[in-house]
């Protein structure tokens, strides 16, 4: 469920990168007031377990598959919503820089969507309104089972919206959720099952692991409901500011021109650029990126000559690239060998 | 198990690249970092019919791979593998998006071709400049470089603690999972009935090598706040990369270099 950089928008990147920081910078402020020191190598280690133990395959009965588990929800019951999400950060980035398993621009939307949605609105809302009364074995089931399944269904969710709104899949939205979140319902099904029965060991082996009352929501009379609100309010008004750049002025250096020149193109060239200008256009097939044309033809859809541009121009500039790449190959093997 | 052991060689082989000595390694961390998020921006920004702009952007992970002598093959293979879910999404484009955008020679492009493409190269490339970044730099660099932007102490000892110890857990839970799997044969997991007992066992070793270290750390002094150590301040050349990258990634962002090419290269050929 990682998304990668090339699946977003700067926009739809830049907005969930400051949703999720701002999240993390809450979580961290909270660990820190909260936390004892031993926690902080559990956290480390938790981590750790949860990037290892996603390699587990466990069989799936009567289907002769397997599946495993995305550690996200475990997290969150062991440690507690702030120190896991925190824990989930730093697994996401290293998964991330070493595993190129979703990428660096796309980690606000993957700790958003593999994050918070588990630490901060499965794991309160469900598991410990389910749990927090009584401890046990059925109850522990149900809820990791509801729990999972909800934080899985909420992430692809946000998969698929961060998607769509990024608009560089022809997906349609109802498609694209077709595909996504029926998959999900299953996968969150297992990881529910195999959650439920590894914290099941684990209630009849060290209870007291469960039973730690997880740290309410206030720092200093600031609720995370709070912090929450403050940060949609600003994700909405950099999304809103960025979105209108885009599309009003599509090129950065037309908007860069209107604003130095105050026209959005500049004017025609004089002295030697015009000299140069006039050259330039006697001698090019291609001015203006297009075939020379005698008569005034009609606007189409298709432009030929622009096409065949556009493709000479790409293969001139990987051949030069390679050019590149040759002499800075040869430079380096030269300077190795004196 | 070969998932397993995959992963440990890879990130191996990221942390041996990382101690070579080349121009590319000396540079500063944080000035590294930037020139990635920069290049990282300036390629996702392009419309998904813009491919021939997105050309000139190879030229980065080639200088880097040259000059900071890293092997392409292993962050070839991985780029590849990381590829496989764009290119999943991607495939429906074609389908879904048919309107005609170019014609080369005779042979219409459409649409849906062109943003699938343009999908994948900007998969591969964004992939490939994360890989460089950590193969250039390493994690504990890394780590140093990010605390310089003021990032808090406490994730970044996470982010390398948590490093560190996933080769050691990998490696421990590859050899319990090896010796279930030896006594079940046949099977393609852990059986259901041993999802608990199995996956409860490897969580409370976690837990005990947690307190473990954390005593182990206790006697060398810890007292809650982690010190990554100091780094050089940057110097002339760390600054020249970072605007030298700028200005380029500036030109081939703003500019069109396949149109000026081709314009051209089309006036000398006539």
């Amino acid at each position: 469920m990682h998304m990668a950089d090339a699946l977003i928008s700067p926009l739809v990147g830049g907005v969930m990168w400051s949703l999720s920081a701002g999240i993390l910078g809450y979580s961290i402020k909270k660990v820190q007031k909260e936390l004892n020191h031993n926690k902080v190598p559990l956290m480390a280690v938790m981590g750790a377990f949860v990037f290892a133990a996603q390699m587990i395959n466990f069989a799936i009965p009567l289907t002769g598959s397997s599946g495993h588990i995305g550690g996200g929800i475990l997290l969150a019951i062991l440690l507690g919503p702030y120190a896991g999400f925190l824990t989930m950060a730093s697994v996401l980035m290293i998964q991330a820089l070493f595993f190129a398993d979703g990428g660096l621009l796309a980690l606000g939307c993957n700790l958003f969507n593999l994050g918070f949605f588990t630490c901060f609105i499965a794991y309160p809302l469900v598991y410990e309104a389910l749990v927090s009364k009584r401890f046990s074995q059925k109850g522990i089931l149900i809820a990791s089972l509801l729990t999972s399944i909800i934080g899985l269904q909420l992430g692809s969710l946000g998969v698929v919206l961060e998607t769509f709104l990024s608009g560089k899949t022809e997906l349609p939205l109802g498609s694209f959720l077709l595909l996504m979140q029926p998959i999900h319902l299953a996968i969150g099904i297992i990881e529910g099952l195999v959650t439920a029965a590894i914290l099941s060991y684990i209630y009849t082996e060290r209870r007291e692991l469960l039973e730690r009352k997880s740290p309410s929501g206030i720092i200093k009379g600031i609720s995370l409901r709070k912090v929450l609100l403050i940060l949609m309010v600003a994700a909405l008004v950099l999304g809103g500011i960025l979105s209108s750049f885009a599309s009003e002025k599509p090129d950065g250096l037309e908007w860069a021109i209107f604003h130095t020149s105050g026209k959005e193109e500049l004017g025609s060239p004089q002295g030697i650029h015009e000299v140069f200008s006039n050259l330039q256009e006697k001698t090019a097939v291609l001015p203006e990126y297009d075939f020379k044309t005698t008569s005034e033809a009609p606007s189409r859809i298709i432009n030929r000559g622009t096409s065949l541009a556009g493709v000479g121009g790409g293969l001139l500039t990987l051949l030069l690239i390679s050019l590149f790449g040759y002499l800075l190959y040869v430079y380096k093997q030269r300077k190795k060998n004196i | 198990m070969p998932k397993m052991k995959e992963s440990f060689f890879e990130i191996r082989i990221l942390d041996e690249l990382a101690l070579k000595e080349t121009i590319i390694h000396n540079l500063h961390p944080l000035s590294k970092l930037l020139v990635t998020v920069m290049y990282l921006v300036a390629v996702i920004s392009y419309d998904k019919y813009e491919i021939d702009k997105l050309l000139p952007f190879i030229s980065y992970p080639l200088f880097i791979f040259i000059l900071g002598e890293i092997p392409p093959a292993p962050l070839g293979k991985r780029m590849l593998i990381s590829m496989v879910f764009v290119a999943g999404l991607g495939m429906f484009n074609p389908f879904l998006d048919k309107t005609i955008k170019i014609m080369v020679g005779d042979i219409p492009i459409t649409g849906g071709w062109l943003s699938f493409l343009s999908l994948i190269i900007k998969s591969g490339l964004t992939i490939l400049a994360g890989l460089l970044l950590v193969a250039t730099t390493g994690v504990d660099r890394l780590a140093l470089g990010l605390r310089s932007l003021r990032v808090p102490s406490i994730l970044i000892f996470q982010l390398v603690m948590v490093f560190r110890y996933i080769t050691v857990f990998l490696e421990e839970i590859d050899k319990t999972y090896h010796a279930y799997m030896l006594r079940a044969p046949g099977q393609t997991g852990i059986h259901f009935r041993a999802w608990g007992p199995l996956g409860g066992q490897i969580l409370l070793r976690t837990f005990r090598r947690g307190e473990k270290i954390y005593e182990a750390m206790l006697l060398r002094g810890f007292g809650g706040e982690y010190h990554p150590g100091r780094l050089k301040r940057p110097v002339f050349k760390d600054l020249l990369y970072l605007l030298g990258w700028a200005i380029l990634f500036g030109v081939f962002r703003f500019g069109n270099i396949p149109a000026w090419l081709s314009t051209m290269g089309m006036g000398v050929i006539r």
